[in-house]
């Protein structure tokens, strides 16, 4: 067996040194041969579910990517520039295990045609099963004008999953969230007119500078 | 010379098997328990968390096992971490490249093999005291003896609380007993497997 090294200050020092600074080399370089397939699987993961979530008879000749307040408009246009329907990145942070992203496709007369869920941490085999097609289908073709996107103990029409209300709330949560703020942004989005795009940036811009002075009196 | 060849080839063995049933690291040992209570709701969730901390298992035993001569007592175990540490973030990069679905369902505890008991156990208790070699085997008895019990749990879990073992409905929904990929769940069948390995041992004896 090969003979320790004495614990003098020294030899720690150097093996510390020697071991923090290889793994480090090494992960830096692990990271920079997966960093491209990663950014790919997470595109890919993002483009299929937009696909998905807007498939109609209509074909879709152009993508338009807006986000607003937080959530990620993906606008799809036909070859007259005429909207078809937005796919909407949404979330609800009331899951029962945090937070629930969805991808929703609403089309432009505002009705719901396919959500598909990005992320959850529900549990398996209650909440988890928002993912499968008898909770998630229930809502094509609904318009939320007529139906009320709650779950029914909310006096809403929304079948819950079975044993997972809580879910099913943050479900109902996220659609109304879209849904809402899709048809906040409705007229902007058929005129196809992205003049709108500055004007959160300048509204962002005095907010933050509010935010640092608070800070800076804060900690004075 | 033959017969000595001999001894170390069935010490070797031994080294790889008593892992698997003797001294295995979830029903005998019960190192790692949250892991195992947390990922083990269905099979393919148990198999994949086992196999990851295998892999990280035979390679922070390796190395660590090749650097035993180089890092000083008082500092070994800052050093066994970092060793440890770099290889898990080595197989979270992997698997969320190669592997993304897996990677969506055990996300959260792939980090976690990190503070896995068994993993540093194998570090402290047998790497750090022996060559190479038998220090890969250690790691592959321990990590497939681990994968075998969290595969095993996750089967009777996902067979009970969801009719169905690796994805493959058995039995219809309305036989479904949820308790059972809660954690409660978790740890009753975690006691039941336990307690009928202990009996097969001392029958055995």
């Amino acid at each position: 067996m090969a003979k320790k090294k004495e614990s003098t200050l020294i030899n720690m020092l150097v093996a510390l040194f020697v071991i923090t600074a290889v793994s480090g080399g090494v992960l830096g370089l692990v990271y920079s041969l997966t960093k491209d397939s990663i950014a790919k699987v997470e595109l890919d993961k993002t483009q299929r579910a937009i696909d998905s979530v807007l498939v109609t008879d209509k074909p879709i000749a152009k993508y338009e990517e807006r986000v607003i307040e937080n959530l990620t408009y993906n606008l799809a246009y036909d070859d007259q520039d005429q909207l078809i329907g937005a796919a909407i990145k949404t979330y609800s942070n009331a899951g029962f295990n945090g937070k629930v992203e969805l991808m929703v496709g609403i089309l432009a007369d505002g009705t719901i045609n396919k959500v598909s869920v990005l992320s959850q941490n529900e549990t398996p085999g209650l909440g988890a099963n928002m993912d499968k097609p008898k909770f998630k289908n229930q809502f094509k073709g609904k318009n939320p004008a007529s139906y009320k996107l709650f779950v029914k103990k909310d006096q809403g029409d929304v079948d819950a999953i079975t044993a997972a209300t809580i879910s099913s709330r943050a479900f109902t949560e996220a659609l109304r969230l879209a849904y809402d703020g899709f048809m906040a942004n409705k007229a902007e989005f058929m005129n196809n007119t992205p003049i709108e795009d500055e004007t959160p940036v300048e509204e962002e811009v005095p907010v933050e500078e509010n935010n640092e002075m608070e800070g800076g009196q804060d900690n004075e | 010379m033959k017969w000595k060849e001999d001894k170390t080839m069935s010490n070797n063995l031994k080294t790889f098997t008593k892992g698997l049933i003797k001294e295995n690291p979830i029903l005998v040992l019960l190192l790692g328990c949250c892991p195992t209570l947390a990922t083990t709701t269905s099979a393919i969730n148990g198999m994949s968390m086992g196999l990851a901390t295998t892999f990280v298992l035979v390679l922070s035993n390796v190395f660590i096992s090749l650097l035993k001569g180089f890092i000083p007592d008082k500092v070994r175990i800052p050093c066994f971490i970092v060793v440890i540490a770099s290889f898990v973030t080595v197989v979270q990069l992997l698997m969320q490249a190669f592997v993304p679905d897996i990677y969506a369902t055990l996300g959260l505890f792939i980090p976690l093999i990190v503070v896995n008991c068994i993993v540093l156990g194998r570090a402290e208790a047998f790497a750090s005291k022996n060559p190479v070699w038998p220090s890969l085997l250690d790691g592959l008895g321990m990590g497939l003896g681990f994968t075998l019990a969290l595969t095993l749990l996750g089967c009777i879990r996902e067979f009970l609380g969801c009719g169905s073992v690796f994805g493959l409905p058995i039995l219809p929904e309305t036989a479904n007993i949820l308790v059972f990929i809660l954690p409660p769940g978790a740890f009753i069948c975690l006691g039941f497997v336990i307690a009928i390995v202990n009996k097969l041992k001392k029958e055995s004896h």
